[in-house]
């Protein structure tokens, strides 16, 4: 199995804290990667020392066999890494349609394009595929509704949509259903496992144990920034250091 | 026939808006006559800060970089109209063409610099680059500006390509054609309408593109582009030289219909001017700026000519006593005091409709469609009762 990315001695500190100390990690190819662990153990932060949000103090972090330190986001977006955010990040002030047509834009122009000659209402192609998306996460109906009125799991559902349309090599996904309703979020799980049988590579950030049980091939445990445990789903369910730095915690809500 | 025809009309068409819109602006002398507006000078003003304010729109409107600068290529495009005049041609083609294409390189520096920062930092960045072009163009650059007096013609000029063509010399100074076609009354304003109409087919064109929406995605969430693939530096100069462009056209225009350019053109009077109007009107909007171009164009030129005599003939219908109470109270919002009502105006279209006149419009046709069908329906429930 091929490493998409590889993440080797990552260390970040915000003033005195230390967010993330000597992270390890080794995402392989098709799989889905959980990270679980408490608030504030420096989940998210890792997310944005991928995708160029936060340059770490040292280490590296390797997507594809190129360095991705230093890079900008739009050319990491490029790359094939793509993230789905913990608040949702959309144009609140478009419709659905145009949310997901622009990542679909950005696929298809690169970073950047002056076309101010053609028109949108041409783009057949776009559109078709835009309209597709928004029926994967099932907001087809609602299409001209404006991004900024729906519910926050329509947004969490909505920025999935616009990260799955740029169809990327790895998709990174930070709590991808906090804030549904057990209905929506067992929609989404079943639309995770349906990229997953198309081979997209994911990492998941998610506290809801349900989901990532259901999903994950590998979970590692992260918990005030060190990586305490690294394994299939059943040997971290059976890790006593896990189940006293996090799983006890949420087994006894 | 006309049923099929009107079928086929449709606002999302380019064609159908393009035939509404230069029909409206070519028969503006007509339309305007019962305003008192349709005299040439005036007319000229509407279309010429129509161009400026469809060109700030772009910028402002969709990617919501408010510049407090673009005076500047106001002033650029008539100076490099001016120069253009002395040394080449009195035909104002080569001139606003010109005028354009110094403009932009202008937007391009100026851009280049502002468009570091965003929000405030940004506004502030133009202003300040904006008020040293002004004081530039005051004192040293006074050899290429005439500082104080402001860039005119002069018996003396060269004019090149006219000489050379044998335009023999002429009693006094000669005044800008178009092949001929005199710059001054109706036929100015006709040349400068034709402009018009292009600049508003561009808006039209990049406000319905893929480019126009990414611009617009920029004002939403600026963000979430860069995390999208999008290198949004570019796509925000790109969109700050148009505009510039715009600008520089505006500039050359007023040239052309009056061959004189002064420093205080790019003053940040000007500048905020243009602000005004299109907040006004609507920014972000197709029509709105103009709009907000026309309504304070109409106040500065209009009520500004009213006077307390102008006022008691409106109201000399009503008895004496009436009469002087209303002027004595409105000739305080006429003349020297139509800064005043504009102020006011102004004020009331900010906090009641922050989207500008064109907010009020689209919530006036909204309120008049849902009439309509209540009409209809009420109809057909009558009908469905006699049946
Ligand atoms: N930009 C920042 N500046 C300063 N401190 C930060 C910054 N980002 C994160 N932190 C801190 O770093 C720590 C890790 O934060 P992070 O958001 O990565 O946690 P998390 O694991 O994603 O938590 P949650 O489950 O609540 O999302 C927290 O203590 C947080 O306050
Ligand atoms: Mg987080």
């Amino acid at each position: 199995m091929s490493i998409v990315l590889e993440i080797k001695g990552v260390n970040k500190t915000f003033g005195g804290l230390k967010a993330l100390t000597d992270v390890n990690l080794k995402i392989e190819e098709g799989k889905t990667h959980a990270i679980i662990g408490p608030n504030g153990a420096g989940k998210s932060t890792l997310l944005n020392c991928c995708i160029g949000k936060l340059i770490p103090d040292s280490g590296s972090v390797t997507f594809n066999g190129q360095d991705m330190i230093g890079k900008q986001p739009y050319e990491i977006n490029h790359a094939g890494m793509v993230r789905v955010f913990q608040t949702p990040e959309i144009f609140p002030e478009l419709s659905l349609l145009e949310n997901v047509v622009i990542p679909a834009l950005a696929k298809r122009d690169g970073i950047f394009k002056f076309n101010p000659f053609k028109m949108l209402s041409n783009e057949t192609e776009i559109h078709d595929q835009a309209m597709r998306a928004l029926a994967d996460v099932g907001l087809d109906k609602f299409h001209q509704k404006n991004a900024g009125s729906i519910s926050r799991g329509d947004k969490r559902r909505l920025e999935l949509a616009m990260g799955l349309i740029q169809n990327p090599t790895l998709l990174l996904l930070d709590e991808p259903t906090a804030g549904m309703a057990r209905h929506d979020t067992n929609q989404t799980i079943d639309l995770l496992k349906k990229i997953k049988d198309r081979g997209m590579t994911k990492i998941i950030i998610e506290h809801d144990m349900h989901v990532v049980f259901s999903l994950a091939d590998h979970i590692s445990v992260l918990a005030q920034g060190c990586i305490i445990a690294s394994g299939t789903p059943d040997e971290i369910r059976n890790n006593p250091k896990v189940k006293e730095a996090y799983l006890g915690e949420t087994e006894d809500e | 026939m006309i049923k099929s025809i009107l079928e086929k009309f449709s606002l999302e068409k380019n064609s159908s808006v393009m035939l509404v819109f230069a029909a409206v602006v070519l028969s503006a002398p007509i339309w305007l006559t019962p305003f008192g507006a349709n005299y040439p000078d005036l007319l000229q003003k509407f279309a010429i800060f129509g161009i400026f304010a469809i060109g700030f729109n772009i910028l402002f409107g969709l990617t919501g970089y408010l510049s407090f600068g673009h005076a500047v290529f106001l002033g650029v495009g008539s100076y490099t109209a001016v120069w253009v005049f002395k040394l080449f041609t009195m035909n104002v083609l080569p001139a606003v063409m010109l005028s354009v294409a110094i403009a932009a390189v202008f937007a391009l520096l100026i851009g280049y610099i502002s468009l570091r920062r965003s929000g405030i930092y940004f506004s502030i960045l133009t202003l300040a680059l904006a008020q040293m072009s002004y004081n530039l163009a005051y004192s040293v650059l006074t050899p290429i500006t005439s500082g104080e007096t402001g860039l005119q013609l002069s018996s003396e000029d060269p004019r090149y390509i006219d000489s050379l063509l044998g335009a023999g010399v002429q009693e006094g100074l000669p005044a800008t054609n178009f092949f001929g076609m005199s710059m001054s009354g109706y036929s100015g304003f006709y040349f400068c309408a034709i402009f018009l109409i292009l600049a508003f087919y561009i808006s039209l064109k990049i406000f319905r593109s893929p480019y126009g929406l990414k611009l617009i995605a920029i004002k939403s969430n600026q963000k979430r582009m860069l995390y999208t693939g999008f290198n949004t530096r570019p796509y925000l100069l790109s969109a700050f030289v148009i505009s510039g462009m715009f600008a520089g056209l505006a500039g050359g225009l007023m040239a052309a219909t009056d061959p004189l350019a002064g420093a205080e053109r790019m003053q940040w009077t000007a500048s905020g001017e243009v602000v005004l109007m299109t907040i006004l009107g609507g920014s972000g909007t197709l029509i709105g700026p103009l709009l907000g171009v026309g309504v304070i164009k109409y106040f500065e030129n209009i009520f500004s000519a009213l006077n307390e005599t102008s006022l008691r003939e409106i109201f000399n219908f009503l008895p004496d006593v009436v009469a002087d109470f209303l002027v004595s109270i409105t000739h305080v919002f006429v003349g020297e005091g139509w800064h005043l009502t504009l102020g006011i105006l102004f004020m009331l279209v900010v906090i009641f409709l922050p989207g500008g006149i064109m907010q009020g419009v689209g919530i006036f046709t909204r309120y008049y469609k849902k009439k309509m069908t209540e009409l209809k329906s009420e109809r057909s429930v009558e009908k469905g009762k006699s049946q």
